[in-house]
């Protein structure tokens, strides 16, 4: 059973953490386009039906036209570091293992106030850690891959990470 | 003519009262919470029975049900709970205020008692902050609140050139002041430039003392009508404005997703704060300002007026939060991060003390002082007076 199947009505499916133990999303009836989005590799954004304008992160309502009519669409994948920290334990595990590990947050190109919360990896297999900290700057162009994470039911989550573009 | 100016000085603060604070106390939370509503009338000189109104957080464990039947209240007529952790305070004692001048109550208590120190942090529950906004941070590490309030910091730093001295200024402004008193838990460690730049790190670019203690405790107050604080033990606080705030497409800790995340929650509540004041931020002498971390101070600074926008850091230098120093001594008891961490009700009975002269690093000739809650989070503030 997947994150996004045992959805239904309101339902939010927690389904516990990757085999890891890193945390996974709680998919609920708003954000689950999302989560099916990243499966593809595609980055989806919530849109009003209405008005077209878009937000993040997903809610039932347009805060500008009231209107509960939603969607969603495809945006590019491009961004850069808005800002980026760097924690030490304590820390839950396993991400205490891997610290110092970064944590960046990503505004997108095409829509700098969309921003997403990551880490700044090699490659969609990447760890958190394997990016020396000291070389990260506010400012540098990343884009997004996604990274499979699997729970020990054999369900899957895909989540945006972030490499560096050249 | 403000639309506030029923509110005005109507109602006052008339006693406040504090348990020790410790790493760990062993009294559990609701009979701390008890002891310290009975010593809070005792400072004001009402029993407990006068008790008619109720005013805690979201996040208090002892219910309105539980502390009426410990300390003996009559009919209670107002109750109500803030949420948003450490932006509920200002907003507790403010509903308090509220409910006395509208008449809905005539003795009204505001508490928050909490074992910060011997219980669980709140971040390592791994199961209930997977929602939003959670599910959009905690999967990459962004685990705890000194990594949201760092991913602000980095950018602040950023953007207006505020260094980690400027972020020690407000550390050892407000661990000089808990030097001065000897109810806080860093009475006696006095903390240097080099102190401060030694210390490990938690979330870079924060470090140990840029993050607030870990706390049991309890606080209390009691706030009455102007007219009957008169008549009382001390001499009146008055609650001269009060306001909350919670600003457009905000989102609590993580606010990430809107046109300008350095603009919080302290503009929105200022925006009212002021409008509801007969008085300005030049007009404030001394303040305490909630700060669970270092650049909560900053934020603040700017939020609430004292400064222009990136100007913080400039406004920390020589000395000018420290009492005895500065333009605008800052919590003048050690705060959160030197005193107590008590959810910041500390602030809100410091702010008393400064007002009937009875600090421990009191400022002098002191007639008016600002008490803020959470930056970060939907926050409140009271504007006091004597």
């Amino acid at each position: 059973m997947t994150n996004a199947a045992a959805f239904s009505g309101g339902y939010v499916a927690n389904l516990g953490p990757s085999e890891e133990g890193y945390l996974l999303p709680a998919v609920d009836e708003e954000s689950v386009f999302f989560w099916e989005g990243t499966r593809l590799g595609e980055l989806r954004i919530q849109k009003c039906n209405s008005c077209g304008r878009l937000r993040h992160p997903p809610r039932p309502m347009c805060p500008t036209c009231h209107s509960t009519d939603r969607g969603w669409t495809q945006v590019g994948t491009t961004g850069t570091i808005w800002s980026y920290v760097v924690p030490h334990p304590p820390l839950l595990r396993p991400y205490s293992d891997r610290a110092p590990y970064n944590v960046v947050l990503v505004e997108l190109d095409e829509h700098p106030t969309i921003r997403f919360v990551g880490n700044l990896v090699s490659g969609p297999e990447g760890e958190l850690d394997e990016v020396d900290p000291t070389t990260i700057r506010i400012g540098e162009p990343v884009e997004a891959v996604f990274k499979r994470f699997r729970r020990v039911d054999g369900s899957e989550e895909f989540l945006p990470f972030w490499v560096r573009r050249s | 003519m403000s639309p506030a100016v029923g509110f005005q000085d109507a109602t006052a603060i008339a006693g406040i009262a504090q348990t020790p604070f410790a790493k760990h106390l062993e009294p559990s939370e609701a009979e701390l919470a008890c002891q310290v509503i009975v010593d809070a009338c005792a400072d004001a000189g009402i029993d407990p029975s006068e008790i008619d109104a109720l005013c805690s957080y979201t996040m208090e464990a002892t219910e309105e049900v539980d502390i009426a039947r410990n300390v003996g209240c009559g009919d209670i007529t107002f109750f109500s709970q803030i949420g948003y952790g450490g932006g509920a305070g200002c907003g507790v004692v403010g509903h308090a205020a509220l409910a006395v001048a509208s008449g809905q109550a005539e003795v009204a208590v505001a508490w928050r008692s909490r074992k910060r120190g011997s219980g669980p942090r709140p971040w390592t529950s791994t199961s209930v902050q997977l929602r939003v906004p959670g599910a959009w941070t905690r999967p990459f590490g962004l685990l705890r609140p000194v990594d949201e309030i760092a991913m602000l910091t980095r950018r602040y730093m950023h953007e207006y050139g505020a260094t980690r001295e400027h972020l020690a200024n407000v550390a050892m402004a407000v661990r000089k002041h808990a030097n001065m008193n000897p109810a806080a838990f860093m009475h006696d460690r006095p903390m240097s430039l080099d102190d401060y730049m030694n210390a490990r790190w938690v979330s870079e670019p924060l470090c140990l003392f840029d993050n607030c203690l870990e706390t049991d405790g309890a606080l209390a107050c009691v706030v009455v009508s102007a007219e009957r604080a008169r008549d009382l033990r001390h001499p009146p606080v008055y609650v001269h404005a009060f306001a909350q705030g919670l600003p457009p497409q905000h989102q609590t800790m993580v606010n990430f997703y809107n046109d300008d995340p350095l603009t919080g929650p302290a503009w929105a509540c200022a925006r009212r704060l002021w409008a509801n004041a007969a008085f300005g931020p030049k007009d404030v002498h001394v303040a305490q300002i909630y700060d669970a971390f270092t650049p909560l101070i900053l934020l603040s600074l700017e939020g609430y007026g004292f400064c222009e926008r990136g100007e913080a850091g400039g406004f920390t230098e020589d000395g000018n939060l420290e009492w005895g120093r500065g333009s605008l001594p800052v919590n003048t008891a050690g705060g959160g991060l030197s005193e107590a961490y008590v959810h910041g009700f500390n602030l809100i009975n410091e702010g008393v003390r400064q007002l009937r002269g009875t600090s421990t690093a009191q400022v002098e000739g002191a007639e008016t002082c600002l008490v803020t809650s959470g930056e970060g989070v939907p926050t409140s503030a009271l504007l006091l007076r004597r």
